[in-house]
């Protein structure tokens, strides 16, 4: 069975994560609770023409993946798998609206083609003219690993040697809103936004882009093995230590074996104990890292963190501003990332040097 | 045995509400295409759909959802075609292998959503269906339903959602990574897409005629269909009747168009020329092509010029669109045509594609407008859909 290697990244997020080295110009943001993401330029990616008549989400990920190919150095993928909570959003919302509010007449059909959720695989595809395997994935908070997961197989099954896989969402100004409504997001006018001594429920909330291109074969630009991925829809609270330990055990690993956690936190007091009992217990001696706080919640956020995690291990550094507690080791090499929303969509990733 | 076992079927579409009623129509010529009455729209007098005619209330007691549910008719009708799928594959125990659920959907919760989007701000009662605008929200709701705690997610990618939700639970059947799966997809219609395919310019009038020379665009409709796929050690060891096999897949995209397919279908070929490949079957061995065949001006010339690519020299074998009994169901249209396949093999018929006059002027391609009997052992079915998304699936006999 092959390998599956990470040999290229590329992330756009909240933070200034292209052009810079990792993460040295990040900010935490106490004063918002949705948080826009750092525009590339994207006339260096996309025409001005066709770019006006492009998604944000669309954008985000044609130059995401662009960043990606680059810096594993190739031309051409065998299947591109994306994985996207709610799509391009910001197009479902303006032709739901001129639908509402013009009565079903005078329609134009492009934010109605733009607002599928494989709008951006399939943009991705008709640029790169890859007419390989191209699946979306719309299952929330593990969108992302499903893409993964699926892409995994691609590699293993010799079904694709490279592979583009990717999470993106966007924000919609309508959609945040109804989300404040909901409780989804925390309200307004209560900074400041904390992530890890929050007392509120909702978190605080992002978009991005972050694609990766894996291959079959360890390269000069590998930055880390993807060991497994599990996917468990329902767990409690007080299952998820075995529920990874025997993920660990099925891997012949320990905890004892992880270098660095990575934990979805996001503020939510309500479903925080996921996280923290993990952090005071089980994995009170292994560095445990946090993110949310950096690109907010949304349902492929854990994309970042899987960028985040990459890197680690590339470059061997934990910058400060993502760390939860105070324990180091020598060297990061294996690096577990577990997240969850509402108790509800568990996934559980595992890479390696 | 090659192939994955298919154990179980559900499905409810406008032609019926279980599998046996879908059956009954198809041989019998029941057609679920009429007038939209659960949607208020300004289009009611002009278009034709194939809609489910229960209401949500009658949906919501059939389930026996209580008064603060917030099920979108998506999940609705998704929830009774999984359940009837597992109880048709005698599953008592949801969580006693490694189960899984891949489900597929385009229109998620956007009923509800287009329903009472100006309105959450008023309405506090309202607020709960805010949550299932999103895609995955309806096999989360299957899910609970079912009691299922493993893996569960969703594929969208438009109107070939379904054929890979079934193609990705093959694979996770044929990768040992699950034991047991349940696949397929729903979508209910909604303002959002009839208003979507009607700017498009892609809607008949009339009732929609597969691969006509005259036709003039589809019908839209709703439906939810789920299959369960099973290991073949469990087939062995609970000694399980299998209702036929899932013997090939492929998935290509056309990257030609976001809308449109291309002139000679790349996708469509390439996405059959996969499932040959990995069934190991050659295209003389199929018995039936339930085609894509949404009767929309490009897709059926796109599909047949990809057909006809695929056969070469060779007798194309019977095919037919059945998508004038059920109009197209979009993201759950792949699913409700496995269903059909299985039950076209399981049977030995090719459906007839009903309203078709002339022959396109393009290819010398006929459907088969009456019901056939003969034997089928094999059928390929096509699903093609928008960000030029193709997919093939093969069905065996087992």
């Amino acid at each position: 069975m092959k390998k599956t290697y990470i040999n290229g990244v590329g992330c756009i997020s909240t933070q200034k994560t292209f052009d810079t080295v990792f993460l040295e110009e990040a900010i935490v943001n106490h004063d918002e609770n949705v948080l826009a993401i750092v525009p590339p330029v994207y006339k260096d990616y996309i025409s001005p023409a066709a770019s006006r008549r492009m998604a944000k989400g669309v954008k985000n990920g044609i130059v995401a993946s662009a960043l990606a190919m680059k810096d594993a150095n190739v031309e051409k993928v065998d299947a591109i798998i994306t994985g996207t909570g709610l799509g391009c959003i910001e197009d479902s919302e303006k032709f739901l609206k001129s639908i509402l509010d013009n009565n079903e007449e005078f329609l134009t059909p492009t934010s109605f083609i733009q607002s599928t959720h494989n709008t951006v695989g399939a943009q991705i595809a008709l640029l790169q003219q890859c007419k390989g395997y191209n699946f979306t994935y719309v299952n929330g908070a593990v969108s992302f690993e499903s893409a993964l997961l699926d892409a995994k197989m691609q590699i293993e099954e010799e079904e694709a040697q490279s592979v583009l896989v990717g999470g993106v969402d966007e924000n919609g100004e309508y959609t945040t809103a109804l989300f404040k409504l909901s409780g989804r997001i925390k309200p307004d006018n209560q900074q400041p936004y904390n992530l890890l001594d929050s007392d509120t429920s909702g978190a605080v909330y992002g978009e991005g882009a972050s694609f990766f291109v894996l291959e079959n074969e360890r390269k000069e630009t590998t930055y880390a093995e993807v060991l497994d991925i599990a996917i468990v829809n329902t767990l409690e609270e007080n299952e998820i230590e075995a529920e990874i330990k025997s993920f660990l055990k099925s891997n012949n690993l320990e905890i004892s074996d992880i270098d660095a956690l990575v934990l979805g936190f996001d503020g939510n007091v309500d479903f925080e104990n996921y996280y923290r009992n993990l952090t005071e217990n089980a994995f009170a001696e292994t560095p445990v890292l946090y993110y949310k706080h950096l690109c907010g919640e949304y349902d492929t956020a854990s994309a970042f963190a899987f960028w985040m995690a990459a890197k680690i291990i590339k470059t061997q550094e934990i910058p400060e501003i993502i760390k939860v507690n105070l324990v180091e080791k020598s060297v990061y090499n294996t690096i577990l990332l577990y997240n969850q929303l509402n108790g509800k969509n568990h996934s559980f990733t595992l890479i390696t040097k | 045995m090659e192939g994955v076992a298919i154990t179980g079927m559900g499905i409810i579409s406008s032609i019926g509400n279980s599998v046996g009623e879908n059956y009954i129509s198809l041989i019998e010529n029941k057609i679920g295409i009429s007038r939209i009455t659960n949607i208020s729209t300004v289009h009611a007098d002009v278009i034709k759909v194939g809609e489910i005619k229960k209401t949500n209330e009658e949906l919501i007691a059939e389930l026996g959802l209580g008064n603060d549910n917030n099920f979108s008719r998506t999940a609705m009708i998704g929830t009774l075609a999984a359940k009837q799928a597992v109880e048709n594959a005698g599953i008592t125990s949801i969580n006693e292998f490694r189960t899984g659920l891949i489900s597929a959907t385009s229109v998620g919760g956007m009923d509800m959503t287009e329903r009472h989007y100006y309105d959450y701000f008023k309405h506090p009662e309202l607020v709960k269906y805010i949550a299932c605008h999103d895609g995955g929200d309806v096999a989360e709701k299957i899910a609970e339903e079912l009691g299922l705690k493993g893996i569960v997610t969703t594929i969208s990618t438009a109107c070939s959602s379904a054929a890979n939700a079934i193609m990705l639970g093959a694979r996770l059947i044929k990768t040992g990574k699950l034991d047991r799966v349940i696949v397929g997809g729903a979508d209910g219609l909604a303002k959002f897409t009839i208003n979507g395919f009607k700017t498009l310019m892609i809607l008949s009038d009339d009732f929609n005629k597969p691969f006509d020379n005259e036709r003039k665009g589809l019908n839209l409709g709703e439906a939810a269909a789920y299959l369960v796929l099973e290991s073949d050690e469990i087939v062995e060891k609970q000694n399980k009747k299998v209702l036929a096999r899932v013997s090939g897949y492929g998935n290509a995209n056309d990257a030609f168009h976001q809308t449109a397919s291309s002139e000679n279908g790349d996708g469509a070929y390439l996405a059959m020329k996969k499932a040959f490949e990995v069934s190991g079957l050659k295209p003389s061995q199929i018995d039936y092509i339930n085609v894509h065949g949404t009767a929309t001006p490009n897709n059926d010339l796109s599909e047949g010029r990809a057909i006809k690519r695929i056969y070469q020299d060779e007798k194309v074998p019977d095919f037919s669109s059945t998508k004038p009994f059920t109009g197209h169901t979009l993201a759950a249209a792949a699913a409700i045509e496995a269903v059909y396949s299985v039950l076209a093999i399981q049977n030995n018929v090719v459906y007839p594609n009903l309203n078709f006059e002339n022959q396109m002027e393009e290819f010398d391609l006929t459907p088969q407008t009456t019901l056939k009997n003969k034997n089928i052992e094999h059928v390929l079915s096509n699903s093609f859909g928008f960000g030029g998304n193709c997919s093939t699936l093969i069905f065996s006999k087992s």
